[in-house]
C-alpha cells in the first residue's frame, strides 16, 4: 500500500480483501521505524499493541462487523490517555505515568477498530506553536527538517504529513490542529467546544480544549469526527447532541455543499498577510463553485491574544497544580518537607515554557490584579464572541488563513516569546469563541505547505468539512506530498 | 503595570523554586508577555458581562451517587511512594 492513502481507500482494500490489517499494520510501523530516527514524530512506538489490535480488526472484519476504521492505523496525540501504555504529554514529569484507564476519544476509535501504532510528540502539556516545548526534543517538518511542523499537535501533524499513519487524533487550545496541520500540509479540524469528551485528555485550559482529528483530507477528517464525538458524562461541559449527518457520513460520505452559500472573508486577517495570493486562489475557487464571497470584519480580533494568554495561563496554572509529586508523575529525590516535595517535584519536572504560562496565570490570578487581567479578558472574550455571532447573521462560513505564514526554522522564534505567541493570532480568536474550524492545504511558498482556515457556526462542522471537500475535488494541494523519509 | 514583578512571591504561590538566573529570565519574560496583554485595556468593555463557557451553559447537575469504583491498587500502582494503601509524604507533624 502507497504511502499517503487515505483511510477510505486503505477501508476499501482491507474490505476487498487486498490486503490485511495485519499486512497494513506491519507495513505503516515499518515506516514509522524507520522515518522516526530522523523526524521524531513519536514518542512511544506501540509494536506489540498494534500487531495484537490488527489481529483482532482482521477477525472482527471476517465476521463482516467491520466499522470504515476497522483494522486502520492510527497514532494518538500524547496527551490522550491510553490504558498500559506509557502517556508523557512531552514533559519530563510525566516520563513514568502509565495511565489506568483509557480517554474516552482512545476508547471510542478502539471501539471502531482503530489500531494505534504509538504515541505522537507534542510542545510539554500543548503549550506552544512549534513542537520545540518538548522534553522529548523538537520534530521535524517533514518538508523540510530544518523547518518546525507547528503546535502543538505537531508529532500528530507530522506523522500523517510523512505518510507513518494516514489518522492522528490531536488537540487545539489556540490552534494546536490547525496551525501544525497548516504547516504539514494536512487537513485538520477543531471541533466545537463540547463536540469531542475531554475526559481522559490532559488538561491544559478546560474552557478551550477539544480534541479532533488530522488526516489527508476533509472526507477522512469527517468520518474520524464521527467517531470521535459524541456525549460523555464523564465531562461535564460535554454537548449532548444528536446531529444525524455525523452518523450517516459513516456509510455516505460528506458529500457536496449546496451552492450559494456565503462565504465572509475576514478584512483584519487579510491586511496583516505579506502575501495573501494563495487566499486569492481559494476565493476564486469557491466562487467558481458557485458560492458568494463577502469582507467582513472583525473588529476584536486583536484583542484575542492578550485575553487568550491570560484566560489559558490562568486555566493552566489552576489545572498544572495537580503535578504534586505524590500521587504519580515525577517526584525529587529525598523531600525534606512537604514544601519541598511540591516545589522541587514541579521545579525538575515542568519545561521552561511551562513554567512561564503557570507564572503568567498567577501573575493574573493573584490578589489586586484578577480585576484587572482575568475579568477583563473574559469581557474581550463574549466580545470576540459577539463578533462572530454577528457575522454569522450574514454568511455561512469565514475564510481566513491559518497562520500568518508557512512553517518557520526551528530556533527561529523560540528565544522571542511574544513573537512566537502571535504564531496563533488567526486560530485564537475562534478558539475563544469556542467555534469549529479546520485547516485544508492551499499552496506553498518556499516548498513549504500553507493553510486556509474555513471557520463555521457552532456543531456546524458538517458545513465546514463540506466545503473542504468540494474545494479538495477541485485543487490537489492536499495530493502533494513530500518525498518519503524511508 | 509593575517595573519589577515579584517573581520570589509569584513562584512561592505556583510552588516553584527559581534559582536567581531563572528569576532573572522570568522577569523580563514576564514583563514583556504583561506589556502584550496590556493591549485589552484599550478595549472598552463597560457593561459586558465576562464570558466563562463558551456556550452560555451552566454546570450539568447529576443525581449524587457513586459512579466509579475505588481501584485504590491500580491507581497507587503509579504512584511514587506508598505503604499500606497511603500515599507517602515527608513528615508534616513532629
Amino acid at each position: 500500500m502507497r504511502p499517503f492513502t487515505t483511510c477510505r481507500a486503505l477501508s476499501q482494500a482491507l474490505d476487498s480483501k487486498e490486503c490485511t490489517s495485519v499486512e497494513l499494520t506491519q507495513t505503516y510501523l515499518h515506516r514509522l521505524e524507520t522515518a522516526n530516527p530522523k523526524l521524531n514524530a513519536v514518542i512511544t512506538i506501540d509494536r506489540a499493541g498494534a500487531e495484537a489490535a490488527a489481529i483482532a480488526a482482521d477477525e472482527v472484519r471476517s465476521k463482516g462487523h467491520a466499522t470504515p476504521l476497522t483494522g486502520v492505523p492510527i497514532i494518538h496525540k500524547d496527551i490522550f490517555c491510553t490504558e498500559g501504555l506509557l502517556t508523557t504529554c512531552a514533559s519530563r514529569m510525566l516520563h513514568n505515568f502509565v495511565s489506568p484507564y483509557d480517554a474516552t476519544v482512545v476508547r471510542h476509535l478502539k471501539a471502531a477498530g482503530t489500531v494505534c501504532l504509538g504515541k505522537a510528540n507534542m510542545d510539554e502539556f500543548a503549550m506552544g506553536s512549534s513542537n520545540e516545548n518538548s522534553a522529548y526534543g523538537s520534530v521535524g517538518n517533514p518538508w523540510s527538517q530544518a523547518h518546525v511542523p507547528g503546535g502543538s499537535s505537531g508529532g500528530s501533524a507530522a506523522a500523517v504529513g510523512a505518510g507513518l499513519a494516514p489518522l492522528a487524533t490531536g488537540t487545539d487550545t489556540g490552534g494546536s490542529i490547525r496551525q501544525p496541520a497548516a504547516f504539514c500540509g494536512v487537513t485538520g479540524l477543531k471541533p466545537t467546544y463540547g463536540r469531542v469528551s475531554r475526559y481522559g485528555m490532559i488538561a491544559f485550559a478546560s474552557s478551550l480544549d477539544q480534541g479532533g482529528p488530522l488526516a489527508h483530507d476533509a472526507e477522512d477528517a469527517a468520518l474520524m469526527l464521527s467517531y470521535m464525538a459524541g456525549f460523555d458524562e464523564r465531562d461535564s461541559t460535554s454537548a449532548r447532541r444528536e446531529d444525524e449527518w455525523l452518523l450517516q457520513l459513516r456509510d455516505q460520505g460528506l458529500g457536496p455543499t449546496a451552492p450559494g452559500l456565503t462565504i465572509g472573508l475576514a478584512r483584519e486577517f487579510f491586511t496583516a498577510l505579506e502575501d495573501s495570493s494563495h487566499l486569492d486562489a481559494v476565493r476564486k475557487t469557491l466562487e467558481g463553485l458557485g458560492h458568494t464571497c463577502i469582507d467582513i470584519s472583525l473588529p476584536n480580533a486583536e484583542a484575542a491574544i492578550p485575553a487568550y494568554y491570560v484566560i489559558a495561563g490562568a486555566e493552566a496554572s489552576t489545572n498544572l497544580s495537580r503535578y504534586d509529586g505524590v500521587r504519580y508523575g515525577h517526584r525529587c529525590e529525598d523531600p525534606i518537607s512537604l514544601e519541598d516535595l511540591y516545589e522541587r517535584s514541579r521545579s525538575e519536572g515542568f519545561g521552561e515554557e511551562v513554567k512561564r504560562r503557570i507564572l503568567t496565570g498567577t501573575y493574573a490570578l493573584s490578589v489586586g490584579y484578577f480585576d484587572a487581567y482575568y475579568l477583563k479578558a473574559q469581557k474581550i472574550r463574549r466580545l470576540i464572541s459577539n463578533d462572530f455571532h454577528q457575522a454569522f447573521q450574514h454568511v455561512d462560513v469565514i475564510l481566513t488563513p491559518t497562520a500568518p505564514g508557512p512553517a518557520f526554522k526551528t530556533g527561529a522564534l523560540n528565544q522571542d516569546t511574544i513573537a512566537m505567541y502571535q504564531q496563533d493570532k488567526f486560530t485564537v480568536p475562534v478558539s475563544l469563541a469556542g467555534l469549529p474550524a479546520l485547516s485544508m492545504p492551499c499552496g506553498f511558498s518556499g516548498g513549504l505547505p500553507l493553510g486556509a482556515q474555513l471557520i463555521g457556526p457552532a456543531f456546524r462542522e458538517d458545513l465546514i468539512l463540506s466545503l473542504a471537500r468540494d474545494y479538495q475535488v477541485e485543487t490537489d494541494w492536499h495530493l502533494q506530498h513530500p518525498e518519503p523519509l524511508l | 503595570m509593575p517595573d519589577r514583578i515579584d517573581i520570589a512571591h509569584l513562584a512561592s504561590l505556583a510552588r516553584l523554586s527559581l534559582d536567581d538566573a531563572a528569576q532573572e529570565r522570568a522577569n523580563h519574560d514576564l514583563q514583556e508577555i504583561i506589556h502584550m496583554i496590556d493591549a485589552m485595556q484599550a478595549i472598552s468593555t463597560e457593561g459586558i458581562e465576562p464570558m466563562t463557557n463558551v456556550m452560555d451553559s451552566t454546570q450539568r447537575l447529576r443525581m449524587d451517587q457513586a459512579t466509579e469504583t475505588v481501584e485504590r491498587d491500580t491507581f497507587q500502582a503509579i504512584a511514587p511512594a506508598t505503604a499500606q494503601g497511603y500515599y507517602l509524604v515527608p513528615r508534616v507533624v513532629e
